[in-house]
């Protein structure tokens, strides 16, 4: 799955999922709990303010002595005996791993949830070369055997199927025969998926937190899997965005406690497991052989410009969980596996404005997600520098604003079309007028009047009122 | 330990330090004194017994069995939680706290009378190990640091204790002695880093365990036991 998930234009894509009343009650349904559940703890633990200063001052220390974390990470990992590469792009990573499994000759590889391995594209690489690729979390596991669904959420990829949906996909796919009960189907997965762990060559990770001071890789999880992915094949390869690094278990311990509690409303998640190097010797379990892939993939291009804030992110997804549009137009609309306010900051600078250009203008500006954020990332504010470079600097802000702006301009510009188009605009809406209402809006007020109803121009323009009353006239 | 290989470093750092708009800086960075650090005020100050009351509330929202016991009456009450989980095969580390907690009989003699296995991991028997945490019903392990806030057992690998005791099993069970509990992962935190400090080697695998397996993956139904083990029980050792 590439970062790229859905083709066709941006509002055929909303379209489509604001008339998907399943995902659009599921999120809904998520985002009310979520919000309890996720106050509830903040709240519990007191002093949120300050936690959020703690880990914003974490993220920008790192950010700015990147290189030096990395060099202290790359170092100490080499001195447990793990490999390390450096990645400039996706291709090279790919191409290193893929060398991985061909020298291992490896036939099954199981995976745990890691988003930079969607970004980079990896498994169908590993197919090409007759890997089976099995993920392992399993909302990743149900859309891939469900033909790669994509992902519409970036800690619950299959937040957009119901029960019934996922009994349908396991009976066609799995020979799987019991009910939609949600027990019954993570019962069947477990079986499926502990045959993989214990028979697989490769087990590949994402990183939560890697650790500069020992060489270590953080991962975080509910499920389990990771901790299986790692402890039975013989090959480990972890693989993680350059920028997801701290420089002690100390600084790891403050974010580990800001994500799962911006995540999923937890203290902490049910494994936290760190890793250092291949196994120890001696040890009867483990991998034999440990490699890290440190990705770049345009992430140093963020580096240095107005947007550096937005590598503070720590995948979270609390922006999403607060933000009204996601709420309404579902993860797939976004067309990137980086959904919400923070795939609207992040997929156009991974991925480029000619993609993902209406992204930015996915927001209602409301601040939610800047609020919610438990890194401080100002990302509303973000969202308004890619607006700006969109229209001043790319020329492509969208058809509509273009159009609507052209006229306004040529309207307002001569007094006399002016005059002529407030005169006009009573009887021009006149036919769509019901009730002193607009009620089926033409042109760029049809979005709009589909789900509300828009005042009509009044019969009496302001200039003409005014001018009137001066002269003692109609007072209303 | 052979040394691992490191590739593209040179050019890829080159990289980060031109974007950052100043020379590569690879040593003399050192963390700043962080302006808040509201992690250590959480629980301060609170006895052992304080933080007991907390971990016991909090194992109720992580569906986690809590039990209280001393030492003299540890080897009953494992007993009876083992039965409750459905009996063995069992499996554990070789961990000499066995022996110091009375529980030597227990796995040697007691259990083996009664037909149930115990394995005992041993790194010579190599993969045999796997194979008998994947048939074991229940794992049993004890908790090096116990987390009261979040309900938290963390446990180091060794030779003598695997990864797979804590995952392949489908039930654990962790004896936590009452003195190994702290308030929060910070205390955890700042032991493992003071330890690298000293020039201290990490073990290659620190599991912090927070109750029983789970997933929302599914309409955000929780279902408890996903892909590690499906029910939990901390037995507390209050007079150690």
């Amino acid at each position: 799955m590439p970062m790229k998930i859905e083709n066709g234009p941006f509002w055929k894509r909303v379209e489509e999922n604001l008339n998907n009343d399943f995902m659009r009650g599921a999120v809904a349904g998520m985002q009310d709990r979520g919000y309890v559940r996720r106050l509830g703890v903040i709240e519990e633990l007191g002093h949120w303010e300050e936690w959020r200063s703690l880990a914003e001052q974490i993220r920008k220390h790192t950010l700015e002595n990147l290189d030096y974390y990395l060099m202290q990470l790359s170092e100490n990992v080499a001195k447990r005996g793990g490999h390390v590469f450096f990645a400039q792009t996706a291709e090279e990573a790919n191409d290193y791993i893929r060398r991985v499994a061909l020298e291992k000759q490896a036939k099954k590889i199981v995976k745990s949830k890691s988003m930079v391995t969607e970004e980079i594209n990896l498994n169908p690489v590993l197919e090409a070369i007759g890997c089976q690729v099995v993920e392992t979390d399993l909302g990743e596991y149900i859309l891939q055997i469900d033909d790669h669904d994509p992902p519409s959420h970036i800690v619950g990829p299959a937040l957009h199927k119901n029960k019934e949906q996922i009994r349908d996909v396991f009976r066609r796919k799995l020979g799987y025969t019991k009910s939609s009960d949600p027990v019954e189907l993570a019962r069947h997965a477990r079986e499926m998926l502990r045959r993989d762990y214990l028979t697989a060559d490769i087990g590949i990770t994402g990183c939560n937190f890697a650790i500069a001071e020992s060489g270590s890789i953080t991962l975080v999880t509910n499920e389990g899997n990771a901790d299986l992915v790692t402890a039975l094949p013989k090959t480990q390869i972890t693989v993680m965005g350059m920028e997801r690094i701290v420089p002690t278990f100390e600084e790891m311990e403050v974010l580990v406690s800001m994500l799962t509690r911006s995540a999923v409303g937890q203290k902490l998640t049910s494994y936290i497991t760190v890793l250092t190097g291949p196994r120890d010797e001696g040890d009867a379990d483990g991998p034999e052989e440990f490699h890290l892939v440190i990705v770049d993939n345009g992430r140093s291009s963020i580096l240095g410009t107005e947007f550096q804030p937005v590598l503070q992110c720590i995948r979270c997804a609390a922006c999403v969980n607060v933000c009204p549009v996601y709420r309404h137009i579902g993860g797939h609309s976004y067309g990137s596996i980086y959904s919400g306010p923070i795939g609207a900051v992040l997929s156009p600078l991974l991925g480029g404005y000619d993609d993902y250009k209406e992204l930015p203008y996915a927001s209602s500006l409301c601040a939610a997600c800047t609020e919610a954020c438990p890194v401080k990332i100002p990302l509303h504010e973000l969202l308004i520098k890619h607006r700006q470079i969109i229209v001043e600097r790319e020329g492509k802000a969208p058809v509509a604003e273009k159009l609507a702006m052209k006229a306004f301009r040529l309207g307002t510009a001569s007094p006399s079309l002016y005059r002529f188009g407030t005169k006009l605009a009573p009887g021009a809406f006149a036919p769509f007028v019901e009730d002193g209402r607009v009620t089926k809006g033409p042109g760029p007020l049809k979005a709009w009047t589909e789900s509300r109803e828009f005042p009509a121009p009044s019969k009496e323009r302001f200039r003409d009122w005014f001018r009137d009353r001066q002269k003692g006239g109609n007072p209303s | 330990m052979t040394r691992g290989t490191i590739y593209n470093r040179d050019a890829f750092l080159e990289n980060i330090a031109r974007r950052l708009g100043r020379s590569p800086r690879l040593s003399g960075v050192s963390r700043p004194q962080w302006s808040y650090q509201p992690q250590w005020t959480v629980f301060a100050g609170r006895s052992q017994e304080d933080l007991l009351k907390v971990l016991q509330k909090q194992c109720e929202l992580i569906h986690t069995d809590y039990i209280e016991t001393t030492s003299a009456e540890l080897a009953g009450a494992l007993k009876r939680q083992v039965a409750a989980y459905g009996g063995g095969p069992i499996i554990v580390p070789d961990d000499p706290r066995f022996a110091e907690y009375g529980l030597s009989a227990l796995l040697r003699d007691e259990w083996p009378a009664e037909q149930t296995t115990v394995h005992i991991w041993n790194p010579v028997l190599g993969r045999k190990n796997i194979d008998a945490a994947e048939q074991a019903n229940v794992g049993i392990a004890f908790s090096d640091i116990t987390l009261a806030e979040s309900g938290t057992v963390v446990l180091f690998s060794r030779n003598e204790q695997g990864r797979a005791i804590h995952f392949l099993p489908k039930t654990y069970i962790a004896i936590v002695p009452k003195s190994t509990v702290v308030p929060r992962m910070t205390q955890a935190a700042a032991y493992i880093h003071e330890q690298i400090e000293k020039g201290a080697l990490v073990p290659s695998c620190i599991n912090f365990i927070t109750g029983p397996s789970n997933s929302a993956d599914i309409e955000m139904n929780l279902v408890v036991g996903v892909h590690g083990p499906m029910k939990a029980a901390y037995i507390i050792v209050t007079d150690r």
